[in-house]
């Protein structure tokens, strides 16, 4: 493993450096890393949210990341969808350099426009689904496809129909997001982000903001699209049940740094470590664990 | 009394001709001011020192030098120098150049006080800079910036009324004019006053109007054609906020 | 003139000086400060009308304060100065931007008594205080403190306003400019120094009032 002091070093990846990294690029698909932390660090002034922090997500792989609030779970989504810049160390998507690349021992922020065409690979939905309300729900739907992707207005129309069906909303096209309930807003952040064909979908504590009887009916349709689709997807969520179901791996956080990284199965039945095994206690109840 | 009356109907081809002058100023200096005010807001909500600082500048400069200033600048120093413009276009330049320095810190504040939320969901849609103010941030900015923005307009309708001083035949023009013939309560008073607080009624009306057009298209209150109907529908609804649960 | 199109005369800006900056210091400070002074008092009488008086006169009040708010004072001033004609010019001049201004801080101060929180008169309802106390000791005492930066900002715009007396011939800064730059046939020096001074006097006010302002706010 790389140390702290030479963000530049060789990984078992056998990549040495950004650059070379942004060279080979592609690897070969389907084992490839499509998500690579590599000694990814970032603070707030003085506060280390993360620090040193090495994980991989590989294509197609559903990875959510539990541990107390504060750990940094939400910031990882965040660097990944480039709303935070790390403070030091990389991140690379499908081999290729996010926001920084390291040149001779030195970080380099890449041009934003390479940044931008990475990005759009990846989307993201909200826990405050963050919809326009000077939008109707199409338009919310339609808008970057055409304007970004530029699909023609009939393309993106008719996908975002279909989209609108996938998450039970047909006639709720030409509705305000204002008029729709918190659970329905979400539905259509969900159908939003996947207009935008994205390989990596972030899920940031999408069911927090809803009322707890509505809560199953968004996570019917992320399940339903865990099944039919093949997104990788990096999931932050208090729903463990959530988590065991639709989850090929769970990360548990705390302090900023990873300690334990397993299966599902693994994780809720038999953690390893004393912090998760408190962690899952008292999010799960006592004699939870290991139910299953 | 009767004599009043009768010395304003006589004059009222000339006070008309004033007011006309007087709508004319407010209007295109509203119109300069709002162009200068998004510009000018812009940059200095920008996050490019490059623009912030020079926006920031010109918005303190304009804000601090007095609107009677600028106009006498722009009147008798300019000419010096080989400028000579219309009184129209003076007055139009300073009334706009001074009330957009106003109402570009209207547009910077309202822009920054678009949630967060909205910002972050048009990075994770890959918005251009542009795409995002033009079709996300900004609508909705408008909204919240509308209401400062008619109040700066009537203290604008009010500024034109220093205009005389260079030579502009305004409404307040006409009201000298007319005192020559009426009490002086009678022409400043009951015409002067009273035809620009109408004025000023009919501005603030057409913006409300706009405001009310604003928060509808953001899902929040009622379409102006059902704020403007006789049946009376619920204001309350306007103060509720869209996008919540 | 052969120099007419000289950019910047250092000598005659040296002349214009001093009379700039006795306008400034006799007529516009005075003004300012003492229109500020009135503006503050009968803001919040005409708050204190509108919130308790009986209905036909806060409704009265209520709509003469927003007339004269709505009305150019530059028409103000003209028709205070040609109906009182026992009183010169700065004596209506300071009135009138006290009373246009007291309209503005009339809204200022019914805001401030709004945000004094629901809690606070429940509370003086359980104490059971009087009407008078409860103004005097608990609303006004709590109203007043987050209209201070207000009233702050107010004085600058009046500040920027006093120009606006030159329509009944009070020589203030910018008149006395005018006057200089038309008996030297040049007006670039005069005017800009009124424009500086206005610049340098503002400017900083109002970064001290911002100050205020945040300071205030985090004092709850």
């Amino acid at each position: 493993m790389p140390t702290p002091t030479d963000p530049g070093a060789t990984t078992p990846g056998d990549r040495a450096g950004g650059a070379t990294a942004a060279a080979a690029g592609h690897a070969t698909r389907g084992t490839a890393p499509i998500i690579e932390f590599r000694d990814v660090e970032k603070r707030f002034g003085d506060n280390v949210v993360l620090k040193d922090l090495n994980f991989h997500v590989n294509k197609g792989e559903r990875v959510t990341l539990i541990g107390p609030s504060g750990s940094g779970k939400t910031t990882i989504l965040r660097l990944v969808m480039t709303l935070e810049e790390a403070t030091d160390g990389m991140i690379l998507i499908d081999g290729d350099p996010l926001t920084h690349r390291i040149e001779g021992g030195k970080r380099v922020r890449l041009s934003n426009k390479e940044i931008k065409k990475t990005r759009t690979r990846i989307g993201m939905v909200f826990q405050q689904f963050n919809l326009f309300p000077n939008m109707t729900v199409i338009q919310n739907i339609t808008e970057s496809p055409i304007h970004v992707l530029g699909q023609s207005k009939d393309e993106a129309r008719a996908k975002a129909k279909d989209l609108l069906h996938k998450v039970g909303l047909d006639d709720k096209a030409d509705a305000h997001p204002s008029s729709l309930s918190g659970g329905q807003q979400q539905r259509v952040a969900i159908a939003r982000a996947l207009a935008m064909d994205p390989e990596i979908l972030l899920l940031d504590e999408v069911t927090s903001a809803l009322d707890p009887e509505i809560v199953d009916e968004v996570l019917g349709i992320l399940r339903n699209i865990a099944d039919t689709t093949d997104i990788t997807m990096l999931i932050v969520t208090h729903e463990m049940q959530f988590a065991r179901d639709v989850s090929d791996r769970v990360l548990m956080f705390d302090g900023g740094a990873i300690v334990e990284d397993a299966d599902p199965h693994t994780m809720f039945t038999a953690p390893t470590h004393d912090r998760t095994k408190k962690f899952l206690r008292a999010v799960l109840g006592e004699g939870q664990i290991g139910t299953r | 009394m009767l004599d009043n009356l009768q010395a304003t109907a006589e004059a009222w081809p000339f006070l008309a001709q004033g007011l006309w002058v007087t709508i004319q100023l407010t209007v295109m200096g509203s119109a300069l001011s709002l162009v200068l005010a998004v510009v000018l807001g812009l940059m200095a909500g920008a996050s490019n020192k490059a623009l912030a600082i020079p926006g920031r500048i010109i918005i303190e400069f304009f804000r601090g030098t007095s609107l009677v200033v600028q106009l006498f600048f722009i009147f008798f120093v300019l000419p010096q120098f080989g400028v000579e413009l219309p009184g129209m276009v003076v007055g139009v330049l300073a009334l706009g150049l001074n009330y957009g320095a106003y109402s570009a810190e209207v547009v910077r504040g309202s822009i920054a006080s678009v949630p967060q939320g909205q910002w972050e969901a048009t990075t994770a849609l890959s918005m251009s800079p542009v795409h995002r103010m033009r079709r996300v941030i900004f609508p909705q900015a408008w909204a919240l910036m509308i209401p400062s923005l008619a109040t700066l307009m009537v203290h604008l309708l009010k500024g034109t009324a220093i205009v005389s001083v260079i030579l502009l035949r305004d409404f307040t023009f006409y009201l000298d004019q007319l005192t020559r013939q009426t009490d002086t309560f009678w022409a400043y008073a009951a015409v002067g006053l009273v035809g620009y607080f109408l004025l000023a009624l009919i501005l603030t009306l057409f913006m409300n109007a706009l405001e009310a057009r604003a928060k509808h298209r953001l899902g929040r209150g009622p379409s102006l054609r059902e704020v403007l109907s006789p049946t009376p529908t619920n204001k309350n609804s306007l103060s509720t906020a869209g996008g919540g649960v | 003139m052969e120099n007419q199109r000289q950019p910047w005369n250092w000598d005659l800006a040296f002349e214009a000086l001093p009379d700039i900056l006795l306008a400034f210091l006799q007529v516009t400070l005075l003004v300012t400060v003492v229109a500020t002074l009135i503006a503050a008092v009968l803001g919040l009488v005409w708050a204190m009308i509108i919130r308790l008086a009986p209905q036909p006169i806060s409704g009265i009040v209520k709509w003469v304060v927003s007339f004269i708010r709505m009305t150019p004072i530059v028409v103000q001033l003209l028709f205070a100065y040609y109906t009182f004609l026992m009183f010169d010019a700065i004596p209506i001049g300071i009135v009138v931007f006290g009373i246009h201004y007291s309209t503005y801080m009339s809204e200022v101060y019914r805001a401030g008594i709004d945000a004094v929180p629901k809690g606070q008169w429940e509370a003086t309802t359980a104490l059971s205080m009087s009407t008078r106390r409860t103004w005097t000791a608990v609303v006004i005492p709590q109203a007043l403190r987050a209209t201070v930066p207000a009233l702050g900002n107010y004085a600058i715009s009046m500040f920027k306003d006093t120009p606006f007396l030159l329509v009944i011939g009070v020589v203030e800064m910018v008149n006395a400019a005018q006057i200089f730059g038309g008996n030297n046939f040049r007006y670039v020096e005069a005017i800009t120094l009124a424009g500086i001074i206005f610049l340098l006097a503002s400017y900083p006010t109002s970064v001290l009032v911002r100050r205020l302002e945040k300071r205030l706010a985090y004092a709850y």
